[in-house]
């Protein structure tokens, strides 16, 4: 589904990303770990397009093509989806709104009709009900005042709507209490086929109870230094990073 | 050598003196004090504090070295009247009661026409031909206008569609007198368009409104005139006790519109809301200039303003706000923000405030930045194109601007105007 190669990106002339190498297959669920500011969430950002990052060596190739070249809504519309981080709120554009603007130009880049309201209203039914999404949020503006938690419900809830083929969860769980947890998690999980794939971003080995990985990784200073099975996550969180540490720190000066 | 500031300000009095458009129903000391303040200060022009980034001295210079007033007689209004109201139609400034519906539950007339005993209680006693050439150009020139009484509750809103028509380069100075008695009610829509193909018209607009005891006037003002227009809307409006003046400006079209709304609450408990939006495109200017004159205790005012400037044209936000001595226990807060589209636009804000009086609450800010980066990553991150991700957050930034339009016909309009000036 995705390969990346040796992926270089840079911010403000400081390199972040520092030689990334990692394949997704359709059907997978892949793990990123790493300690705060190892690079994940500029690894995210780089793949959805975000201008700010300079890409200064390598390539990435998303179903045959060059993701690199794509704009970031063109990416969204070959099936890209970011939850992030962050969640950016949005006051003055109602999340119906935004969600079916969304939808109808990810349908128009594709060639197909917009959705007719009566169906777009049974989608969003249909899928504020997988993600126990509060219906007065869905009418609200796009993260106004939602909590921390909501943001990342709201998060899933969009990822739910518009179906892509490769989801990349940047640190979905922060914020979320234990329902809120495996509500997120089961929604991840029934969206799963064997047609698309996830790259989880977390810290703990707690959402990853839930959403079992088929593989881990360990980002470090801008590269994987570590691959493995799910086992490798309760390693981590059993010892910490300090071995990982000591084993790249001069790698990395 | 000729000054060229008389100059200009003389061309114009030989050219509406000689027109034969007799004042008659303006007191003759504003017209002589007015005639005296033009020749004496002319048209400001950008070394004037008040009118520094927007010289219209230049444009008079440039447009208006001659002035033929050759109006035209072609009109299409009807497209342009709005459903469910009183639709009031004035052409060039003069009141049409045949293209204009029946005025039930209110009184309107022409100036010529009104009550002399309140014409002499209250025309031209707010709008102080002292203080400003536009003013005074108004006094000593209009030669027509709108009278409206309103007393009670007008159930209807009332829309004062104003026309300009014109096959020359012409200069209308249309004046307008409104009294919402004691506990009155109404709503009042001011919209401005032009037709004809005139190379040039200046059209200088002055509104008094009486706002009396406990009285309670919501008005909109739609100023959409084509870009061949200059307007100076001036509008002096005074609050008695418990009145409530709330007043909403929308401003798409016109090559340069200055307006000078000036709001005094005049009376313990009155309240003054004024808001504003506007779009700027090409080489337009709109200028808002607002003056809430806080005079007695107990009173309100609340300020929004919004702009958009695109291209190379340019947006001004000056308001001023007086806390005078007496007026303790005031509420006064104001607000100004604005979105740049291009790095040649340009929006210059000037917030003013002086208060006198110690036990008070005031608060403003202004703002100026581009479309803000994060939302439209994240709305491009969905798969929203780059345009339309921009439209919406411009639509977000201006809503709370549109929804104040209680008038749902008026609404739709603003929103389709709105939509058409991004
Ligand atoms: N605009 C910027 N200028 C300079 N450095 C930046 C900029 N943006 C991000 N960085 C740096 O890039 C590094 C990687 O940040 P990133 O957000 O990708 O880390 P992360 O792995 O997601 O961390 P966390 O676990 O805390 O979310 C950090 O050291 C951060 O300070
Ligand atoms: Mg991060």
């Amino acid at each position: 589904m995705i390969t990346i190669k040796n992926l270089h990106a840079s911010i403000n002339g400081k390199e972040i990303l520092r030689g990334i190498n990692l394949e997704v297959k359709a059907g997978e669920v892949h793990a990123i770990m790493g300690p705060n500011g190892s690079g994940k969430s500029t690894l995210s950002s780089v793949l959805a397009g975000r201008e700010d990052y300079e890409v200064t060596e390598g390539e990435v190739v998303f179903n045959g093509k060059d993701l690199l070249e794509l704009s970031p809504e063109d990416r969204a519309r070959e099936g890209i989806f970011l939850a992030f981080q962050y969640p950016v709120e949005i006051p003055g554009v109602s999340n119906i709104n935004f969600l079916k603007t969304a939808l109808n130009e990810i349908r128009a880049y594709k060639g197909q009709e917009e959705i007719p309201a009566k169906d777009f209203l049974a989608l969003i039914k249909e899928k504020q009900k997988l993600v126990e999404l509060d219906a007065k949020l869905a009418n609200r503006s796009v993260n106004e005042g939602f909590s921390g938690g909501e943001k990342k419900r709201n998060e899933i809830f969009q990822m739910a709507v518009l179906e892509p083929k490769l989801a990349i969860l940047d640190e979905t769980d922060s914020g979320l209490d234990i329902d809120a947890l495996r509500i997120v998690a089961n929604g991840v999980n029934k969206l799963k086929t064997k047609d698309n794939a996830t790259i989880v971003i977390t810290h703990y080995q707690r959402l990853l109870d839930y959403i079992v990985p088929d593989f881990v990784h360990i980002l470090y200073k801008g590269r994987i230094v570590k691959s493995g099975g799910k086992e490798l996550a309760l390693e981590l969180e059993a010892k910490g990073y300090d071995d990982i540490k000591d084993q790249f720190e001069d790698a990395t000066l | 050598m000729i000054d060229t500031k008389t100059n200009i300000t003389q061309t114009i009095i030989d050219s509406l003196s000689t027109s034969g458009n007799k004042v008659s129903f303006m007191p003759d000391a504003s017209v002589l004090d007015a005639v005296r303040f033009l020749e004496e200060k002319g048209i400001p022009n950008a070394k004037h504090e008040e009118y520094k980034y927007c010289n219209l001295e230049a444009v008079f210079r440039r447009d208006f070295k001659s002035i033929s007033n050759q109006f035209s007689s072609q009109l299409g209004v009807a497209g342009h009247k709005l459903a469910g109201c009183i639709n009031l139609v004035l052409v060039n400034g003069t009141y049409h009661a045949e293209l204009s519906d029946k005025a039930e539950g209110i009184t309107v007339s022409t100036l010529h026409e009104a009550d002399k005993a309140i014409l002499a209680k209250h025309l031209s006693r707010y709008a102080d031909v002292n203080a400003d050439a536009f003013v005074a150009m108004n006094t000593a020139f209009c030669s027509s206008g709108l009278f409206i009484h309103i007393r009670g509750v007008a159930e209807k809103p009332i829309h004062i569609l104003n026309v300009i028509s014109a096959n020359g380069i012409s200069l209308v100075n249309p004046r307008q007198l409104i009294i919402a008695e004691k506990n009155a009610e109404a709503t009042l829509i001011e919209s401005f368009i032009s037709e004809g193909d005139a190379p040039a018209v200046f059209h200088n607009h002055l509104t008094e409104i009486f706002v009396d005891e406990n009285a309670k006037i919501k008005s909109y003002r739609l100023q959409q005139e084509g870009s061949k227009v200059t307007q100076v809307n001036t509008t002096e409006a005074i609050v008695k006790r418990y009145g409530n003046y709330t007043t909403n400006t929308f401003t798409f079209g016109g090559s340069l519109v200055r307006n000078n709304l000036h709001v005094v609450l005049a009376d313990d408990h009155g309240e003054a809301h004024l808001n504003g939006l506007f779009v700027t495109g090409g080489s337009q200017l709109v200028d808002n200039h607002t003056l809430v004159d806080h005079q007695k205790p107990n009173c309100e005012s609340n300020e929004l303003y919004k702009g958009i400037a695109k291209d190379k044209s340019t947006g001004i936000f000056n308001g001023k706000i007086f806390v005078r001595k007496d007026a303790q226990k005031t509420n006064a807060y104001q607000s100004s923000k604005n979105i740049l589209l291009s790095d040649d636009a340009t929006i210059n804000t000037k917030p003013q405030l002086e208060i006198y009086a110690d036990d008070v609450k005031c608060s403003h800010g202004t703002s100026t930045g581009k479309v803000d980066e994060n939302a439209l990553f994240y709305l491009k991150a969905r798969g929203i194109g780059d345009a339309s991700a921009r439209r919406l957050l411009l639509q977000a930034f201006a809503q709370e601007l549109i929804e104040k339009v209680e008038v749902e016909v008026l609404q739709e309009r603003i929103l389709y105007l709105f939509e058409k000036a991004l």
